[in-house]
């Protein structure tokens, strides 16, 4: 193990993550992982790093680290100011660090969740074969305990350290899924972020909700038709009980038929439960495996990541549609996202950074 | 009665997993079909499926979108459960409760079963009569759910049913033994916890770094054991 970097503060809430550890739901463990998949996946392939390898989830930024030993790393994720030795370097990019160097995420403009990659990838025990933190189960994560990172912690790459197989995409489509994946949450969180959506907001004017896409079920059936018009005609306001174990929301009361229990049962990827108050509750990835309030909807797949960058006072609208239309919707993204599109340029603290280059033909 | 009158139901939990919905009780004949199934679903050689996760009447099947589309997925599912949730299938799996009977040594009473004698005055019974009835059953492991291990359990006398305490303990030993209304558990873990303690097992239900990571499973019938202090420590039960 070489030991990469060291924890100087860990902001508000920072943990390792991976792309979780499915299939063990049967034994009352959820599948934890990085709320946002995609953005943990594309830190890695900026870094060099194969697609599922741990990264640090940076919530709400604030996050600083010295480099141990030359680096590189690659940060995506929320919109965040990236900073090594106080020289700003484009967020959504690898860049490298030498020892001794302090590398500084500040406080996202949009968007709540930051991934940071370390080339080589992160050193940590598996458990169930993930490095995933999963904090109330107190398991994996940098102790294989579940705790989060705390100031002090060194980072070590793994022995031997991860690296790509030999069949890897080309780096151009590493650029393109970056700048895909970028803009779609660029779209839906820039504005919503921004002070002045704030101030819109509290002087209750009309801004636009950002559009959740779902697919009704498994106990839509528990809701009168008023209840799901509710649900799918009107917006819900996240209220501050959000981690990453669920987002409970505030609106209108989704009425239900015969009140709000059911038998307990399995509680898939994304599922909205709705308990007796008619308030609906989002589940993300560190959930209870089993539950006993029925679900009205679950979010579609190619919306799942967005829900890791919802903040407290965003509006929603849910949006129904077919699961066969959402596959189709996440199929489209996914095509989409790996053939060359247009580099970004966005500005930030006053300079124009360019995001993700490849090659024009 | 038909038992099979209930056709199961398949309902979208999203667009990468389905609920496979047996019926609307609670029973151990509901349990049957739903751990055949899951049997059925996990031995079937199925690389698309990422979690199968059994419920009291209900299995949930998540599914890889990159390898199968939802409706590919729907198809795939209605047949395998078709070929396999028949009645005749009931008598088998009757056959097989014996040798899928997980034993658990319990130390009752005493300074691991703290309520031993409030369940007893609760239900009008004596320390001995509410262990005897406690360790007479054969119960069954309707799922596990609510942290690693936790099994949730059916067959408990109603005898001994005794509500749960007024303030939840804030630490609850590792392989406590508990009464909480109709239900009956045991703490796989340290955790804060309201139920009525009457005893503990030396084993171990849940560890992390074991695979698989935890001793039962939905579907097992368990037996509680009465075993003496001792015998508790013998089998390397904590103080």
């Amino acid at each position: 193990m070489a030991n990469m970097l060291e924890v100087v503060n860990p902001g508000p809430l920072s943990m390792l993550q991976d792309l979780g550890r499915p299939g063990w739901m049967k034994y009352g463990v959820p599948p934890s992982g990085a709320l946002d998949q995609e953005a943990l996946t594309i830190a890695n392939l900026l870094a060099g790093n194969p697609e599922g390898a741990a990264g640090i989830e940076i919530t709400y930024g604030n996050f600083t680290a010295r480099a141990l030993a030359p680096t590189v790393l690659a940060c995506a994720g929320a919109w965040a100011p990236v900073h090594v030795d106080g020289v700003s370097v484009p967020p959504w990019a690898a860049f490298s660090a030498s020892p001794g160097q302090i590398v500084s995420i500040g406080a996202p403009t949009w968007g709540v969740r930051v991934y940071l990659a370390v080339r080589g990838g992160i050193a940590a025990p598996l458990v169930m074969g993930s490095a995933s933190t999963y904090i109330r189960g107190a398991l994996g994560g940098i102790d294989g305990q579940g705790r989060a990172l705390r100031a002090g912690d060194l980072i070590a790459t793994p022995d031997p350290p991860a690296s790509v197989s030999g069949a890897t995409a080309p780096a151009c489509s590493v650029t393109a899924r970056a700048v895909a994946a970028l803009a779609k949450r660029q779209a839906v969180f820039e504005i919503a972020h921004s002070p002045e959506s704030a101030r819109a907001s509290t002087s209750a004017s009309a801004g636009c909700a950002i559009a959740v896409r779902v697919v009704m079920g498994p106990q839509d059936d528990h809701f009168t038709e008023a209840g799901r018009q509710t649900f799918a005609g009107e917006e819900f306001t996240l209220t501050n009980k959000a981690d990453r174990m669920g987002l409970r929301f505030d609106g209108p009361a989704i009425e239900h038929i015969h009140g709000a229990d059911i038998i307990s049962d399995g509680m898939p990827p994304g599922a909205i439960q709705v308990p007796g108050d008619g308030a609906p509750i989002v589940m993300l990835a560190d959930r209870q495996t089993t539950g006993g309030y029925p679900k009205i909807a679950c979010v579609a797949r190619a919306d799942l990541d967005l829900l890791a960058h919802l903040r407290p006072g965003d509006r929603v609208r849910f949006v129904p549609l077919s699961a066969q239309d959402a596959h189709e919707a996440l199929k489209q993204e996914q095509a989409a996202s790996r053939v060359p599109g247009r580099a970004l340029r966005i500005a930030i603290d006053g300079v124009e950074h360019v995001v993700a280059l490849f090659e024009l033909q | 009665m038909n038992l099979y009158d209930d056709a199961p139901r398949f309902l979208w939990a999203g667009d990468s997993a389905v609920v496979i919905q047996f019926g609307s009780d609670i029973s151990p004949l509901l349990a049957s079909r739903v751990h055949r199934t899951t049997r059925a679903l996990e031995t079937g050689n199925l690389p698309w499926l990422v979690e199968v996760l059994p419920s009291y009447r209900s299995v949930l099947a998540e599914f890889d979108p990159r390898l199968i589309s939802p409706t590919a997925a729907l198809d795939a599912l209605r047949g395998i459960v078709k070929a396999i949730d028949a009645p005749d299938c009931l008598g088998v799996d009757e056959a097989n409760i014996e040798n899928n009977v997980v034993t658990i040594p319990v130390c009752y009473g005493g300074q691991f079963g703290p309520d031993l004698d409030d369940v007893a005055a609760h239900t009008g019974l004596s320390p001995g009569e509410v262990i005897a009835l406690h360790s007479e059953p054969l119960y069954l492991v309707y799922m596990i759910g609510f942290t690693l291990g936790f099994p949730y359990l059916g067959g408990m006398s109603p005898r001994i049913a005794t509500p749960r305490l007024a303030t939840p303990r804030t630490v609850v030993p590792a392989g406590s033994v508990g009464i909480a209304g109709n239900q009956t558990g045991v703490y796989p873990s340290a955790s804060p916890g309201g139920w009525r303690l009457i005893g503990r097992t030396p084993l171990r239900l849940a560890d992390p770094s074991a695979d698989p990571p935890c001793l039962l499973r939905a579907g097992n019938r368990i037996r509680f054991v009465p075993v003496d202090e001792p015998t508790y420590y013998s089998m390397g039960g904590d103080r």
